[in-house]
């Protein structure tokens, strides 16, 4: 099918790929700016914003309710711990993990992806489960419940510091680059429109299986290279470290936060959440799960399409007269506001979609 | 000959209890079409409930079981109209990351108030010996009592007016609500249901076996791997499925080690849920 008059009319520079790039920027300078505590939290914001914008790609562009970051993380951190352990080189062992992670991704999508909806969502969770079981018993090679020690990077804290830092901020702007791409390509236009309608999508001819597999081995690929290297940073995993549910929805939780199938909402999303983390619940260890179910309560009830996906401009204006009630779908659609207003074509109807089918949808 | 009689013994008594688990469970999926991250939550607190008022004040498990019912019931009709019911028809993603952080807040909860040391309630009632097989007065109990409340939910749902609106409200939404059933009172009729049942077979369970915080997430995924293996929605499913997943552990513990027994479970449900999404008996599933 011929897509090119129909993709969204996103080349050429927009601002918020400087705003970006200066945020980049200052986390990478936060060794020369900051002491190691700022420097572990860029570390950890890299990261979060990696895994999100990992996940937004079978999450957020093809609406799959993914919950198997956390296996993939997990996948990746035993590769490479396994891997460093056997003598290669760090940074070979986190490709070598990048790759295997992807390579089993690709393999167990193809089979999973089968499944819809609920029983996508209760499979990709099993998922965890099986992988976490498999890390516990398969204890000549994992070393079961009692984790495994991954050497320590030589060269004293400051210096480990920075290279996880830089390794974890080369991830980021990977995915990023990767991200931009499918955003504009074909392949991410296919993705929204599985996204709304499947059926309709398989009907004008999109290879709709191939598609969904692309999808589920890019939101893999990338969670095994940050799990390989998070291994390595903090040189010790366990089976219920590496396999954590609670990173599971983390993940999903920041990428909502920030806004579902954008290319920027996972990133401000992942910020967000990781300040929060550290600025609030650090100082209310106890109820630290409790006060994240709080966000996520509050996040699904009353911000459901995240901050990217807020009207600022209508906030600032006064309200407009009171009219009778729009649909649900157009008056979603109309708060898709900025970028979507300096486009005005037809065509971004494709990018605008998927919301009106999160108001329309019902049950999926 | 005794030991396998003993090992199909022990896994039909578990089976019961899981059958009281996922029939809630797979009724909240059925009918609301929500996958109810809490259920294993529920569970637990309907445990410590039960352990609670028997450590403390005395009382048996077998009557507490009502108290843990009714107050369960109150919890999930609230939870379901204040909060699940608002975004109850938007997709998964949405209902399952909700309930998932409703979740957190509950297990945080009772992670503060009773800590997650294991408790069991130990009555000590002997055991039921025929022949070489032993059968503990407790879990012969405890599976009696989860099987009646599984038939009285059956029942309910078949024969009393509630049951038929919910029954409606599964089969077609609109349509009951054109009927005059108030659909959002139902699905929180529907939840609280499913949390007593959850609170209730939690009590029995304690009977049987240490409660702690830290198995809600491995009782939930009990109730998923019951809900496929059985086939979504149905008394009568969750209770084959459940029976099935009590002797398929039964028996994978005594062979290969109790260790394998959730990854045999896990493994079976994911082989399902691609092969056969509608379970063993379901009818077509509701997606």
């Amino acid at each position: 099918m011929s897509t090119s008059a129909k993709l969204p009319a996103r080349r050429g520079l927009r601002p918020a790929h400087f705003v970006f790039l200066a945020w980049a920027l200052l986390l990478a300078a936060m060794p020369f700016l900051a002491d190691n505590y700022f420097v572990r939290l860029a570390t950890f914001v890299a990261m979060y914003s990696a895994l999100a914008l990992s996940w937004n790609f079978i999450g957020g562009y093809t609406g799959y309710p993914s919950f198997a970051t956390a296996a993939f993380v997990g996948l990746g951190s035993y590769t490479g711990a396994v891997l460093q352990n056997a003598g290669a080189p760090m940074v070979a062992a986190w490709v070598c993990a990048t790759l295997f992670t992807g390579l089993v991704a690709a393999l167990i999508g193809a089979a999973i992806l089968r499944m819809k909806g609920h029983y996508f969502a209760v499979g990709s969770i099993t998922l965890i489960e099986v992988l976490h079981q498999v890390a516990s018993l398969w204890s000549s090679v994992t070393g079961g419940g009692e984790g495994l020690n991954v050497p320590i990077l030589a060269g004293g804290p400051d210096f480990a510091g920075r290279v996880f830092l830089y390794a974890m901020l080369a991830t980021l702007l990977l995915v990023w680059a990767v991200t931009l791409w499918v955003d504009r390509s074909k392949l991410g236009f296919g993705l929204r429109c599985i996204s709304q309608n499947e059926d309709a999508a398989d009907m004008v001819g999109i290879q709709v299986n191939r598609y969904k597999t692309v999808a589920f081995t890019l939101s893999a690929l990338f969670c095994g290279t940050v799990g390989a290297i998070y291994a390595s940073w903090v040189s010790y995993i366990s089976p219920s470290d590496a396999f954590s549910v609670l990173l599971t929805l983390k993940v999903p939780a920041m990428a909502m936060l920030g806004g579902l199938g954008t290319v920027y909402g996972p990133i401000v999303g992942a910020a967000a959440f990781v300040l929060m983390e550290e600025t609030i619940w650090a100082h209310f260890l106890d109820y630290n799960q409790a006060i994240l179910g709080v966000v996520i309560v509050l996040l699904i009830l009353f911000l459901p399409g995240g901050f990217l996906k807020i009207d600022y401009r209508r906030l600032w204006r006064r309200p407009p007269p009171a009219r009778p009630a729009a649909p649900a779908a157009s008056a979603l659609s109309a708060a898709v506001t900025g970028e979507k207003a300096e486009k005005g074509e037809k065509a971004d109807k494709a990018a605008a979609a998927p919301l009106a089918t999160f108001a329309r949808e019902g049950r999926s | 000959m005794e030991t396998y009689i003993q090992i199909i013994a022990n896994g039909l008594m578990l089976g019961a209890l899981y059958a009281c688990i996922a029939v809630g469970f797979s009724l909240v999926w059925g009918v609301l079409n929500v996958i109810n991250m809490l259920h294993g939550s529920f569970i637990v607190l309907g445990g410590y409930l039960a352990f609670f008022a028997w450590a403390q004040l005395g009382v048996s498990p077998f009557v507490m079981l009502f108290v843990v019912a009714a107050v369960l019931f109150l919890l999930g009709f609230l939870i379901q109209y204040g909060a699940i019911n608002r975004v109850v028809s938007k997709p998964v993603l949405l209902t399952l990351t909700l309930t998932f952080g409703l979740d957190l807040i509950l297990y945080n909860f009772m992670n503060v108030v009773f800590e997650a040391t294991p408790r069991r309630i130990t009555l000590d009632l002997g055991s039921l010996g025929i022949g070489e097989v032993m059968l503990p007065y407790d879990r012969l109990l405890a599976m009696l009592l989860a099987l009646a409340m599984t038939g009285i939910l059956y029942w309910v749902l078949r024969s009393s007016r509630i049951g038929r609106a919910i029954v409606a409200v599964r089969m077609d939404r609109d349509a009951a609500a054109l009927m005059g059933i108030r659909v959002n009172k139902v699905y929180a009729i529907t939840f609280g249901i499913s949390a007593m049942m959850a609170g209730a077979c939690g009590a029995l369970m304690a009977v049987v076996y240490p409660i702690t915080t830290n198995t809600t997430g491995l009782l939930l995924g009990k109730a998923f791997t019951i809900c496929v293996i059985g086939g979504l929605g149905s008394v009568p499913g969750a209770l084959v499925g459940g029976l099935a997943l009590g002797l398929i552990e039964s028996f994978a513990g005594t062979w290969l080690g109790a260790q394998y027994a959730i990854l045999i479970g896990s493994l079976l449900m994911l082989t399902l849920l691609m092969v056969r999404p509608t379970g063993l008996i379901g009818k077509r599933g509701y997606e």
